[in-house]
C-alpha cells in the first residue's frame, strides 16, 4: 500500500487545562478528498490547528511526506505546501481582494493562468477584485478564503467546515469548486457537518467523537450505510434526503 | 509621478485630500506666512511630530505593536544630535555621527525588545516596553555628567543652521532667511522624506503582511509568515523613524533635556494624536499631529480672547478661563472619539 500523505498516530492535544485529543489515528491518501465528520465538540478543528501547529500536541507525531509536523512551527508547515482554510471566512478584512490572494502567494503578483482559473471557479472575486475583503458577503468570504488556499498549487489543503451558515446555492457552487480541486489531484482533509455536502464530494472518512478516531473508511460505504450512521453520527434516516 | 511619491495611496476623500493639501501649503510656506517666533516653532514641532506619530501608527495602527517606549527611542535620536554637538565641534560629521550612533543604539534597543518581548500577548508587551521607557528615562536623568540630566544639554549647531548666518543678503519675500528658515527647511523637507517613505513601507507586501499580522496573528502564520520577524522588523523601522524624528527636533531647538524627549506625556500625547487622526492611516497622523499641536500651542489663547469677549456674562468667561484650557483640550479629545470613532481620516474617506 502506498505511503500515505499524512498521518496521524497517538496524537494528543490539551488546551489549557482542558485534554481535547485523546490519542488520534488516522492517515490522508495522497489525491482525493478525505472527509473528517463529526458531532460537535468532538475535536475536528481542534485536529485540524494541531495539524497546522496552531495548537501544539502533547503526544504523538503527525508525519506530512515522512516530515514530523509535531516538531515545526505553523509558518514552516505552511511552506511544506500545506494549506488551511479556517472556519467563520478566514480573510483579512482591511486588505482587498487582490491584496488577500498576493498574500498568499508570497510574492508581488499572483500566476496569471493560476488567477483565471481561480476567477473560473469563483466568479463573484473577478468582479469585486478591488474592493475591501470585509464588505464581501458571507458566501463571496468563503470562496476567498479557499481561493487563498489555492492560489499556489499546493501538496495538502485543511478546509474547516466550508458550508457554515452559507446558503443552498452557495454550496452548490462550493462543490463544483471542490470537484474541480479534485481533479487538479490537490490532496484535502475537509472538516464537514453537512452530509448532503461530504456524501458528494468525499472519497475516504474519518468519524471522531470524544477526541477518538471511532471510524475510518470509504465514503460510499458510510453514506450506503444508514445504521452506522445514526450509530457514529446521531443522524436519523432522513436527515440528508 | 505623484502615484509613485504616494505609493498609490490617495486620500480618497475630496475633504481630506484639500486638508492635506493645505497642511502641506501651509508648512513648506510658514516662515514667509507667518514669520513670528512661535508659529515658526509650531510650525516645525508639526513637522517632526508628524514623523513621530507616523512612525507610532507603524506599529500601533499597522501592525497592532501596543509600545510606550517610542518616546525613548525619539528621545535616543535627540540626545545621539544633541550630545555629539556638546561634546564635539558644532559639524555636520558631528550630526551626522551622533545621528548614526543613535541610530544603531535604537535599532538594537527595539531588536532587542522585539525578540525577546514580541512572542508575549499584546498586554505585557506593552508593560515590558514601558519599563524599558521607564527606566531609560531615569537613567538620562541619573547619568547627568553627560545627559546634563533634568537641566539637559544646550548646544551649537553647524554654522548654515545658526540665527546669525543669512542664506541670502538681502530679503526674500520680506524676510531675512537667516538660519533658523534653513533649519526650518531642513526639518520640513527630511519630515516630507521620511514620511513618504513611510507611505512607502506601508504600502508595500511587506505593509500588507503586517497589516494581515495586526488583524489575525494566526491567520498570517497559517499561511507562512514568520509573524515575530515581520513584527520585530516593524519594531525596529518604527524605532529608527522616531529616532530621526528626535534627531531633527534636537536640531531644531538646539536642546535636548528629559522633558522635551523622553516624557511619559509626550508619549500621551502621541496616542492621542494617532486616534485623533485615524489609526491605521499615515494621513491620520499628519492631521492628528497638526491639530493636537496646534490646539496645545493656540487653545490657550483662543480661550483668552473668548474670555474676555464673553465678560459681562455670568459663567461663560470662567469656564473659558486660559487656565481651563487642559480640560477643554480633553473635552475636545472625548468629542473626537465619540463623532470620528475611526479617526478623522477614517469618517472621511466613509463619506
Amino acid at each position: 500500500m502506498a505511503e500515505p500523505l499524512l498521518s496521524l498516530s497517538g496524537v494528543n492535544t490539551k488546551i489549557g487545562r482542558y485534554h481535547i485529543l485523546h490519542g488520534v489515528d488516522f492517515a490522508v491518501p495522497k489525491g482525493g478528498i478525505t472527509m473528517l465528520l463529526g458531532r460537535n465538540g468532538a475535536g475536528k478543528t481542534t485536529t485540524l490547528r494541531t495539524i497546522m501547529g496552531l495548537w501544539r500536541a502533547a503526544e504523538g507525531s503527525i508525519r506530512f511526506e515522512g516530515t514530523d509536523l509535531a516538531r515545526l512551527s505553523t509558518p514552516e508547515i505552511a511552506r511544506l505546501g500545506i494549506a488551511y482554510v479556517p472556519e467563520n471566512m478566514g480573510i483579512f478584512a482591511d486588505l482587498t481582494v487582490r491584496e488577500n490572494l498576493v498574500l498568499a502567494t508570497r510574492e508581488r503578483a499572483p500566476d496569471p493562468r493560476r488567477l483565471q482559473w481561480i476567477f473560473g471557479l469563483f466568479p463573484a472575486l473577478e468582479k469585486f477584485y478591488a474592493l475591501a475583503a470585509g464588505a464581501l458577503s458571507g458566501g463571496q468570504k468563503q470562496m476567498l478564503s479557499i481561493a487563498r488556499a489555492i492560489i499556489e498549487p499546493r501538496k495538502l489543503m485543511l478546509v474547516d467546515e466550508p458550508t457554515k451558515g452559507l446558503a443552498p446555492s452557495i454550496i452548490r457552487n462550493m462543490i463544483a469548486a471542490f470537484r474541480e480541486l479534485k481533479r487538479t489531484e490537490t490532496t484535502i482533509l475537509l472538516v464537514e457537518q453537512n452530509f448532503m455536502f461530504a456524501e458528494s464530494l468525499g472519497d475516504g472518512v474519518a468519524v471522531m467523537d470524544d477526541g477518538k478516531i471511532r471510524h475510518t473508511g470509504a465514503m460510499q460505504a458510510l453514506a450506503a450505510d444508514r445504521d452506522l450512521q445514526q450509530r457514529l453520527l446521531g443522524l436519523h434516516l432522513d436527515a440528508h434526503q | 509621478m505623484l502615484t509613485q511619491l504616494l505609493s498609490g495611496d490617495f486620500p480618497r476623500s475630496r475633504a481630506l485630500t484639500a486638508i492635506l493639501i493645505a497642511i502641506f501649503v501651509l508648512l513648506a510656506l510658514a516662515p514667509f506666512l507667518f514669520p513670528g517666533t512661535k508659529p515658526l516653532n509650531v510650525a516645525a514641532k508639526i513637522c517632526y511630530f508628524i514623523v513621530l506619530v507616523a512612525s507610532y501608527d507603524l506599529l500601533l495602527g499597522y501592525t497592532g505593536i501596543v509600545s510606550f517606549a517610542h518616546t525613548m527611542f525619539f528621545g535616543i535620536g535627540g540626545y545621539g544630535v544633541g550630545l555629539a554637538l556638546y561634546n564635539w565641534d558644532a559639524s555636520w560629521l558631528a550630526v551626522l555621527a551622533g545621528l548614526v550612533v543613535a541610530l544603531a543604539v535604537s535599532i538594537v534597543l527595539s531588536l532587542v525588545i522585539g525578540l525577546v518581548s514580541l512572542r508575549v500577548r499584546t498586554i505585557f508587551f506593552a508593560m515590558i516596553t514601558l519599563a524599558v521607557a521607564s527606566a531609560f528615562a531615569i537613567l538620562a536623568s541619573q547619568l547627568s555628567s553627560l545627559t546634563g540630566g533634568e537641566d539637559g544639554r544646550s548646544f551649537s549647531v553647524p554654522t548654515l543652521l545658526r540665527p546669525s548666518f543669512r542664506l541670502f543678503e538681502g530679503e526674500v519675500l520680506g524676510v531675512a532667511f537667516t538660519g533658523r528658515i534653513v533649519v526650518y527647511y531642513l526639518v520640513f523637507f527630511l519630515s516630507l522624506a521620511l514620511f513618504l517613505t513611510m507611505i512607502r513601507i506601508v504600502n508595500s507586501p511587506f505593509g500588507r503582511v503586517l497589516q494581515a499580522i495586526r488583524e489575525n496573528t494566526f491567520r498570517a502564520e497559517a499561511i507562512g509568515y514568520r509573524t515575530v520577524v515581520y513584527r520585530t522588523i516593524a519594531n525596529c523601522l518604527g524605532a529608527g523613524m522616531a529616532t530621526m524624528a528626535g534627531a531633527l527636533m534636537a536640531l531644531w531647538l538646539r536642546y535636548i533635556g528629559p522633558d522635551t524627549s523622553l516624557s511619559f506625556a509626550i508619549m500621551i500625547d502621541i496616542l492621542l494624536m494617532v486616534v485623533i487622526g485615524g489609526m491605521g492611516t499615515m494621513y491620520g497622523a499628519a492631521i492628528g499631529a497638526t491639530i493636537f499641536i496646534l490646539a496645545q500651542n493656540y487653545l490657550q489663547s483662543l480661550m483668552g480672547l473668548a474670555s474676555k469677549s464673553l465678560e459681562g456674562l455670568p459663567l461663560l468667561p470662567k469656564l473659558l478661563h486660559p487656565d481651563r484650557w487642559l480640560l477643554w483640550l480633553g473635552v475636545l479629545f472625548i468629542l473626537s472619539v465619540y463623532f470620528f470613532p475611526t479617526g478623522i481620516v477614517g469618517k472621511l474617506r466613509r463619506k
